[in-house]
């Protein structure tokens, strides 16, 4: 059995709307870079887990791990596609993480892809409609941002949240996406324009919702042995954890709060020997800007309710108490649904190295992130430490 | 991908009637319902039961953004409806005005038309909500 895992190889393409890459060229691409980063050949890979969501809706193809086996030149080896809804990548990210901590293997590549835009965007609906429950949510018209509204609405309700607050999310992960050449929407946004963007599910607007996307990420993992053999700088992850909730919305406990981040966080700070206050920063599942608030109440970055209050004050800022997604996080550098839980530990694995640029968190030493399934039924947590 | 007529038929009863289970071993009742009491598990007792169709506004929306097959209704409310028995289901709300929805207003089931496919398809029907007074 490893004792420890660590990233020592890191891969993501641009995301945006990719119209000359197909859903293969995407995760190759990622997978490549990865590879390379690690400095590693073809030949030391064992194993692939692959997240994807619905490649078969959005892409009409399925048996994705021989596909992207195939397609990455590594035919014979065992891959895996695992699948969670937009926590697909988290996800292959935790089994990848356990197949090396079970001793079976030594280096494991965890890719995520989503190839969104090659359908319709009222088909796109459908496909992620899958997440929720089709008989007792989508048969009645229901849509992902309505669903997250209801949320919205329970919590201004019940702790006073503001639209304001909530905008103040997308102001924010907009702000960082503009540091980061690989974000789908590297701009600014005012709160105005947040504000006064079209609605979608009343109280959610536009500019609260992550867009659709097309990408694809991918690290290494290694045992601990051949990580030290191999990289200087390698990524340790010192928690990992998965929880799962109702799949319908209406049948949680509470629509104020996400009991699947709330169960999921306390087991990986355990994991991790740590405490909230120990992360320096998170990349957390900001599908819709609500979800960031519910996210970080959830991490126990502060108390419930007061995630609003905390992104209004800046606390949640790069240069903040709790900085939370410097990438842009899904509202800025997108959401190609497979990819993103990757994705967040790409991001994490290039602030601990130092090597973030512009959106550099200071002396970061630890990252927590954080990927959701559908409206919270699936929440995967990683922690990150810097070697 | 068009869907064959089983998937609707075998919910008739739970979509026309809000024909849900509760588990006597427990006392919990379920809509939509549960064939396996989460409490209970293997040991809980299941049978059928017949909601009342009344209860409360727990939360709601105005979709605008509608999917597939729902433009036409657009704008339209949706709402978390917390029956009078304890369980919480979706379902849209219909007859008011977007201004006329709070929390915690009453509620009473519909049978509406939900949702045709196309044409010449069939169409599917089911519960909606309307305010009671």
């Amino acid at each position: 059995m490893s004792k420890r895992v660590a990233i020592i190889g890191i891969g993501m393409t641009k995301f945006g709307e990719l119209w000359d890459k197909r859903y293969r060229d995407l995760i190759t691409e990622a997978g490549a870079d990865a590879i390379k980063d690690a400095g590693i050949d073809g030949e030391d890979i064992e194993g692939l887990y692959i997240g994807s969501m619905s490649p078969g809706l959005f892409a009409g193809q399925e048996h994705i791990g021989a596909l992207v086996a195939d397609y990455s030149g590594l035919s014979g080896i065992p891959a895996t596609r695992v699948e969670a809804a937009c926590a697909s990548g988290g996800l292959a990210l935790r089994e990848a993480y356990l197949t090396i901590k079970s001793g079976a293997i030594d280096i494991v590549v965890a890719g995520g892809v989503e190839k969104m835009t090659d359908v319709s965007t009222s088909s796109a609906m459908i496909a992620l409609m899958g997440a929720g429950d089709q008989e007792w949510e989508a048969f009645k018209g229901v849509t992902f941002p309505s669903l997250y509204a209801l949320m919205a609405r329970r919590h201004m309700v019940e702790y006073g949240t503001t639209i304001e607050q909530i905008s103040q999310v997308a102001v924010k992960s907009h702000h960082n996406a503009s540091l980061n050449p690989d974000a789908q929407f590297p701009f600014k946004v005012t709160l105005e324009q947040v504000m006064n963007s079209a609605i979608i599910a009343d109280p959610l607007r536009l500019l609260h919702c992550s867009p659709i996307t097309d990408g694809a990420s991918a690290v290494v993992l290694a045992s601990e042995e051949k990580a030290k053999e191999l990289v200087d700088d390698p990524v340790w992850i010192n928690g990992s954890s998965s929880a799962t909730d109702t799949i319908a919305l209406h049948d949680r406990k509470s629509l104020s709060r996400m009991d699947s981040t709330i169960i999921a966080g306390k087991k990986a700070y355990k994991e991790a020997k740590i405490k909230p206050r120990d992360i320096d920063f998170a990349e957390v599942h900001d599908c819709f800007s609500i979800a960031e608030i519910l996210a970080i109440e959830g991490l126990n970055f502060c108390k419930l309710g007061d995630g609003g209050k905390i992104t209004e004050n800046g606390e949640t800022e790069i240069d903040g108490r709790i900085p939370i997604n410097p990438s842009g996080g899904l509202k800025g550098k997108g959401h190609p649904v497979g990819a993103t839980g990757i994705a967040q530990a790409v991001e994490a694995a290039l602030q601990l190295r130092g090597k973030a640029g512009k959106r550099q968190v200071k002396d970061a030493e630890i990252a927590l992130i954080h990927n959701l399934g559908g409206s919270g039924a699936t929440t995967v947590i990683h922690i990150l430490k810097r070697n | 991908m068009s869907e064959g007529l089983a998937i609707h038929w075998r919910l008739i009863p739970q979509r026309y009637n809000l024909v849900g289970t509760e588990c006597l071993k427990c006392g919990e009742k379920f809509f939509p319902p549960r064939q396996l009491c989460p409490n209970c598990r293997r040991v809980g007792e299941i049978r059928e039961v017949k909601f009342s169709g009344e209860g409360e506004i727990y939360s709601y929306t105005v979709i605008h953004t509608p999917p597939e097959g729902f433009e036409f209704m657009k704008p339209y409310a949706m709402g978390v409806i917390k029956l009078i028995e304890g369980p919480f289901l979706t379902a849209q709300l219909v007859d008011c005005k977007p201004e006329d929805l709070e929390i915690g207003k009453r509620v009473e089931l519909v049978f509406r038309k939900i949702i045709a496919d196309g044409s010449s398809g069939i169409i599917r029907y089911g519960y909606k909500f309307k305010l009671k007074d």
